[in-house]
């Protein structure tokens, strides 16, 4: 019998819940972190992203109206998955980081922790970010949290696992939707958390993932009029200055990038959540 | 309208009658309409399906582009069928008739605004003076499905009301059921409805469009036949749909009635104007329309004389391609306002 053909997986872009090639037709050479070849990646182009921001437009009034309870169960239904791929994403991860089986174990256990971790707090982020508020007058003062909208996020190059489900969680946990930039370095294990997210009852477009150059994405991003609000956290010094004049244009709000080095295993906090919030505050007569 | 003046000097058949010369004796009875319009050569399917799809992958970009946006604009006929139009609504709409993009004057206007006939006295004020015509649907819109004395009345009110262009439904049954000529004196009462030219109503009449929903004509040899049938009995544009019909305007059928404009004018020196309406949403769409006319009638058709794009949804789009090309930066919707 003759020896079985290799069967290599084809890396895509994930764009409204199905895997489009780029429109440009490019992809570049993925090399693990030893420098030897991996897999060709899709390398997105700006009509790539103009089309991840439609997908994400379209899928924001289902996703941000599904009830805080609902999301929660998506998220962690995405754990779920996660953990039913944890081999393949340890593979992954060895390969992308160049650490030890056991470590890249470690991480993979951590991402899917992480996910667990923030689809608890689809329900309560409105108790600790929406107040009842004492006015001076015969009305209830409500203050209650809504997504902001579109959110750009370029995910960081360091740690492409468990940075990327740190950074696309508490984006979409609290009802926005996302176009992710990928770490370019390693953008491999996106592609298949992307998998993951389409076999997860997630609605297509809530998450989109563009692989390709931060730099030459990331400022039409952040120049869009139809994007609300971008995460810099995996853009280095010059692009980030860059993506922030382009973002004035039409308000968006901006997470900077850290100053230090974010240790991902470490407790996240709620400021990733937070950043992509807007507060409503209702007036309500209280009557007679 | 002075455009359809000017195009009627381009052959040498000089116009008598809402039936042109050479047809005189073509609509004498059903058997001889029917001789004549199933004597037209069939169509391709597959043939007219491929060129449409060929003309659509031309490539239009940069300055080429921006010209043809502005033209795209400037053909719109920005219209609102809907049972909950209420005045406001028009008012709004006609503003944005006017001017698209209020943030950019040197945004062109559109060609029209199209409403119910009800609603044609509020466009007319709204739109007093600016240079944009008021189009109405009527007989019966979008079923057809109603006397003919209850048709005419129907176009009647709407041309009293000051519409400039009456846009009404053929009767797809009777077509279908191949009483062409019942089809034929519809169109020749409503064109009379419509007023005649130098006219009560003003100098000019009503300039009649023949809706013959090709999404319920089944095949492209019934678009043709339809086609020449509203041309013989005085129309002065055939327009693709009503846009309550899936599918509304493809760019095959539009195809086959710009083929049979062109032939048109070729037999009878009369140019008759064409509108693909429904469906058509996006800026791309639109330029792969403009190629078609430019490739298929001819440039000549190139203006909103002759060629008009019915939507709603589009002039969002084109603004926001406009905008995307002024400032390099993708536009959002946000900044538009809803129609």
């Amino acid at each position: 019998m003759s020896e079985r053909l290799a069967v290599r997986k084809t890396y895509k872009l994930f764009i409204g819940g199905a895997f489009p090639r780029s429109e440009s037709g490019r992809s570049y050479a993925v090399t693990s972190s030893k420098g030897d070849f991996l897999a060709n990646a899709s390398k997105a182009s700006r009509k790539d992203a103009r089309d991840a921001v439609g997908a994400a437009r379209k899928a924001f009034p289902g996703w941000s109206s599904a009830t805080p309870y609902n999301r929660g169960q998506i998220l962690y239904r995405v754990a779920e998955m996660l953990e039913g791929r944890r081999a393949q994403f340890v593979a992954e991860v060895v390969d992308a980081d160049g650490v030890t089986a056991k470590k890249a174990g470690e991480l993979v256990d951590a991402a899917v922790d992480r996910l667990v971790w923030y689809a608890g707090w689809s329900d309560k982020i409105g108790a600790i970010r929406g107040s009842a508020n004492p006015v001076a007058g015969p009305y209830f003062n409500l203050s209650t949290v809504e997504p902001t909208g579109v959110v750009a996020v370029v995910a960081p190059s360091a740690g492409p696992l468990l940075g990327l489900v740190s950074v696309i969680a508490p984006v979409i946990v609290t009802g926005n939707t996302c176009v992710v930039v990928a770490s370019e370095r390693a953008p491999l294990p996106s592609i298949t958390l992307a998998e993951v997210l389409a076999t997860s009852d997630l609605p297509g477009g809530v998450v989109n993932i563009l692989t390709g150059s931060a730099g030459e994405i990331a400022p039409w991003l952040a120049g869009h009029m139809d994007v609300n609000a971008i995460d810099l956290t995996g853009a280095d010094e010059d692009l980030a200055v860059r993506c922030e004049e382009l973002a004035a244009e039409n308000l968006k709000r901006v997470l900077r990038p850290p100053l230090d080095r974010i240790d991902w295993l470490a407790d996240p906090g709620t400021d990733r959540m937070t950043a992509f919030l807007e507060t409503k505050t209702v007036w309500h007569p209280i009557g007679v | 309208m002075v455009g359809l003046e000017t195009a009627r000097q381009v052959g040498d058949a000089v116009v008598v009658s809402t039936t042109t010369a050479p047809f005189a004796e073509v609509a004498s009875s059903n058997a001889t309409l029917r001789a004549f319009l199933h004597g037209l050569p069939g169509v391709d399917r597959v043939g007219a399906d491929a060129r449409a799809a060929m003309l659509g992958t031309r490539s239009i970009k940069t300055t080429a582009k921006a010209q043809a946006i502005d033209l795209a604009i400037s053909m719109v006929d920005l219209t609102t069928l809907e049972g909950a139009d209420t005045p406001g609504k028009v008012r709004a709409m006609c503003a944005k008739a006017v001017h698209p993009d209020p943030t950019d004057p040197s945004v062109p206007r559109v060609a029209a605004v199209c409403v119910y006939p009800d609603l044609v006295a509020t466009a007319v004020r709204a739109l007093d003076g600016s240079g944009v015509k008021v189009a109405s649907v009527a007989t019966a819109f979008p079923s057809g499905r109603s006397s003919l004395e209850v048709k005419v009345a129907d176009t009647a009110l709407a041309v009293a009301a000051g519409a400039d262009e009456i846009d009404m439904v053929i009767d797809r049954g009777a077509f279908l059921s191949g009483d062409y000529v019942k089809v034929f004196e519809e169109i020749a009462a409503v064109k009379a409805a419509c007023g005649p030219a130098g006219g009560a109503q003003g100098e000019h009449a009503a300039h009649l469009k023949v809706i013959l929903e090709t999404g319920e004509l089944a095949t492209y040899d019934n678009v043709r036949r339809a086609s020449w049938l509203a041309m013989l009995a005085g129309a002065d544009f055939i327009k693709t749909s009503t846009g309550k019909v899936q599918p509304a305007a493809t760019l095959p059928v539009t195809l086959i009635m710009l083929e049979a404009v062109r032939d048109f004018r070729l037999r009878t020196g009369r140019v008759i104007g064409v509108k693909p309406a429904g469906g058509i949403r996006t800026t791309k769409d639109a330029i792969k329309y403009l190629v078609l006319v430019n490739e298929t009638a001819g440039a000549d058709w190139l203006t909103p004389d002759l060629f008009r794009l019915g939507a709603s949804t589009l002039l969002n789009d084109l603004l926001m391609q406009r905008q995307k090309m002024a400032t390099g930066r993708y536009a959002g919707p946000d900044y538009f306002t809803l129609d």
